[in-house]
């Protein structure tokens, strides 16, 4: 047993700090750091800096872009990003719709799609939940019928986050409403300008559009574009689950803010006193850190067992998730209240302009909606009550 | 990094497991408790015909030459048994203080002794006053000629009823709570001056209060410099944590194992409990907190040894506070879980939580830890990049 980096991983570590260090553009690091959102233009900016680097999409196969690393490496990649302020990249292109031509797509839609997904020149949208379909998604009732060449797509996607930016949208649609509700799904993309998409922006609890419902009037679909078979879309969805294991903790980001945290602690005076003296906030910082530990330990073994090719079901994947989404919560929480009075004033990022350094009491200005936004890490890709299911029946068998 | 087991772990942990598997059932454990010394000398020897007893010690003194990863497989497998013979006050305290702080000649008197199960041993540091500050020693240690002269009570001394041998703290010099002016030494338990009470204790193990009444100690059996004993108890009760961090790992996934088989088997209502979502999710939540403190048994194996001292204490106040709250929840969860069941002595799982309720206060509570780690600045240093 050695739980050290090998000579190898850490030369890589290396290499990925100084790139992170000298290629993150500073306003896009800045705005990272400060918790502030960050524009459709910097997303587009950064996916590029890192795919003509080789790195936009690390995990790919490597005949589609992918760099051939383990879990280990990308597990080190991603941590380096994250200690850099690194933004994460349009996980829609990288994480869902690109894994999924990957493995299921034509050859022509791998040809089209896939560099433009690795470069951001298209951007993605997902089309999964719909009003009346949220963790049991397979009930989804958009419908897709087959006229000639076309599929008719009707219906209503919700929480299309990014939507307003997309310029195409991966959906799962209904073809078949005769069999099991999960075998008549089906996989579609289709470019937003079609006519009978529309799209509502949702403006979340944070006061920003960053998600949206969008309507699906009579969208007419070229055949071409459903990937892979029809109404096996289920399992073209279902393959992405784990994909994203891990990163899916982000304990780097986690890391990165608590000693942000303590940096601004230093600067926030309470009853005469620094709050970084304060034995109540110290404390629970502290507690912060012991979990965050854990999971950064729980990680690294996670990733170890996946370079050796272990256990797909590890049990300790899941608690990735569920406790992953607790720590970052938990310290957005403990910045918020850092933050006291200076967390009220609604202008987002209205002190931007005054930042010089990016360290201050004006470094707190976002923080309560970055921790009414936070409580969507234990909703989104499964509720962690959705997880908890799952581990319930897979790893305890009840 | 690999988190993979070697070889010769491999073997260590399948030996230890199985003598335990034949040897501590829930029922057979409890003809233990009734043995005079409140544990067994049968299985004692046989820990040390299998060289359990000589692990964390340098082949040099007929040790394994195991660390702290062979200790953490061990005290797994004797956290997930309940095991009652005294390895952690022997080897863990007693030995941990002598493989530290010991010259080669007291090395060579004890250790070997140790591993063949001749020998135990039990640390004798605590006293009614000092809680978890490891610095607040009373008993006094009196220069008289080159021998020393030692007064005082210790308490709630693990395993000290039936040790051989004890290392007792006493202070040489300075006021009650000073790091400096402390000395370590190697007491016979049967010398004149030394009156031991001992008693069970909560979770069915063995302890003593020991009175020490102008004790005599030779020169040669003091352990470590005069006075600078502080950082070798410092380093016992870091060993000792990553040691019981690991038992504790033991007891929380049996915890949780047996109450799984209990949702699977108890059936109300008409259906096996476990097809509730309620207590499904709580289930869960014990999975989670058992793996997680898996993960930090493994940190303290990582950062026993780290040279640099605040890094090191820090990392281990950190296992201690995740070790007791995740103890805590995994216990309570099991009880609750159970029902009535979990309430009595007769049903096994109950005795975990006493053993991890009692884990918890051994060497300093969740609070304790938390405020000794906040109080260092935390495991993360404050900055706006790394």
């Amino acid at each position: 047993m050695d739980l050290r980096f090998t000579p190898e991983e850490i030369a890589f570590r290396n290499e990925a700090r100084t790139f992170f260090e000298a290629t993150l553009p500073p306003d896009i690091r800045r705005k990272q750091m400060l918790g502030q959102r960050l524009t459709r233009d910097d997303m587009v900016t950064w996916q590029r800096i890192l795919n003509k680097k080789g790195w936009a999409c690390p995990m790919w196969p490597k005949e589609y872009g992918g760099t051939g690393w383990d879990a280990v490496k990308y597990f080190i990649f991603k941590e380096e990003g994250y200690r850099a302020w690194a933004p994460d990249v349009l996980g829609h292109n990288i994480q869902n719709v690109g894994p999924v031509i990957c493995a299921f797509g034509s050859d022509e839609q791998k040809a089209f799609f896939l560099p433009k997904l690795r470069n951001l020149d298209l951007w993605f949208c997902q089309g999964f939940s719909e009003p009346g379909s949220g963790s049991d998604l397979a009930s989804l009732k958009t419908r897709a019928v087959r006229e000639g060449d076309h599929y008719i797509v009707n219906g209503q996607k919700l929480w299309t986050s990014g939507g307003h930016h997309a310029d195409w949208m991966y959906a799962l649609v209904r073809t078949d409403t005769g069999v099991k509700k999960q075998a008549g799904i089906s996989y579609l993309l289709f470019d937003m300008k079609t006519p009978g998409v529309q799209v509502r922006p949702v403006v979340t609890l944070d006061g920003h559009p960053y998600t949206n419902e969008t309507f699906l009037d009579n969208v007419k679909v070229p055949v071409k574009n459903l990937v892979g078979e029809e109404n096996k879309g289920w399992n073209y969805a279902k393959f992405l689950l784990g994909n994203e294991r891990a990163g899916i903790a982000r304990v780097g980001l986690t890391k990165a803010r608590v000693r942000l945290a303590k940096a601004l602690a230093e600067r926030v005076y309470v009853d005469g006193a620094p709050m970084s003296e304060n034995r109540q906030f110290r404390e629970k910082l502290a507690a912060i850190e012991v979990e965050l530990k854990a999971l950064e330990i729980t990680n690294m073994m996670v990733v170890a067992g996946m370079k050796k090719g272990g256990a797909k079901h590890d049990p300790r994947t899941s608690v990735l998730k569920i406790k992953g989404s607790e720590v970052q919560q938990a310290s957005l929480e403990c910045q918020m209240e850092l933050a006291g009075p200076d967390a009220m004033a609604r202008q987002v990022g209205f002190m931007e302009a005054k930042v010089a350094d990016a360290i201050g009491r004006e470094g707190m200005a976002n923080s309560a909606p970055n921790y009414y936004f936070s409580r969507v890490l234990s909703i989104y890709g499964g509720s962690n009550e959705i997880q908890r299911n799952i581990i319930a029946k897979a790893v305890l068998g009840l | 990094m690999d988190f993979d087991l070697s070889e010769e772990q491999r073997m260590l942990k399948e030996s230890v497991d199985r003598l335990l598997e034949d040897r501590y059932s829930f029922e057979q454990r409890k003809t233990y408790t009734k043995a005079p010394d409140g544990w067994s000398r049968e299985l004692w020897q046989q820990y040390a015909d299998l060289g359990l007893l000589s692990v964390p010690f340098d082949s040099k003194y007929g040790g394994f030459g195991g660390g702290p990863v062979e200790t953490m497989i061990l005290m797994e497998a004797f956290g997930a048994a309940l095991v009652l013979e005294p390895y952690f006050a022997t080897v863990t305290l007693f030995g941990g203080c002598v493989r530290i702080a010991g010259t080669e000649a007291q090395k060579d008197a004890l250790l070997p002794k140790i591993g063949e199960g001749k020998l135990l041993g039990a640390f004798a540091h605590s006293e009614r006053n000092s809680r978890y500050d490891l610095a607040d020693v009373q008993t006094t240690a009196k220069k008289d000629g080159s021998d020393w002269v030692l007064d005082g009570e210790k308490t709630v001394v693990i395993h000290g009823d039936c040790a051989d041998k004890l290392i007792v703290s006493g202070r040489i010099s300075g006021g009650q709570r000073d790091k400096d002016g402390i000395g370590l030494f190697l007491v016979d338990a049967k010398a004149p001056g030394v009156t031991r009470k001992g008693y069970p204790t909560q979770d069915s193990l063995r302890a003593a209060d020991i009175t020490l009444k102008g004790v005599k100690v030779a020169a040669g059996d003091m352990l470590g410099e005069s006075g600078k004993a502080f950082p070798i108890i410092e380093r016992v009760a870091q060993s000792a944590i990553q040691a019981l961090s690991a038992e504790a790992v033991g007891g929380m996934q049996e915890m949780l194992d047996i109450t799984v088989e209990y949702l699977k088997t108890r059936h109300q209502f008409g259906v096996p409990i476990g097809s509730f979502q309620a207590l499904q999710h709580r289930a869960v939540d014990m999975l989670v907190a058992t793996e997680q403190a898996r993960s930090m048994a493994m940190f303290a194996a990582m950062m026993v040894d780290e040279k640099d001292d605040a890094e090191r204490a820090k990392a281990i106040n950190a296992v201690k506070v995740h070790i007791g709250k995740s103890g805590r929840y995994v216990g309570q969860q099991s009880i609750q879980l159970h029902g009535g069941i979990g309430m009595t002595l007769e049903y096994k799982v109950g005795h975990y939580f006493i053993r991890s309720t009692m884990i918890e206060i051994l060497f300093g509570d969740t609070d304790h830890h938390l405020a000794a780690l906040a109080r260092a600045g935390g495991l993360i240093a404050p900055g706006t990049t790394a």
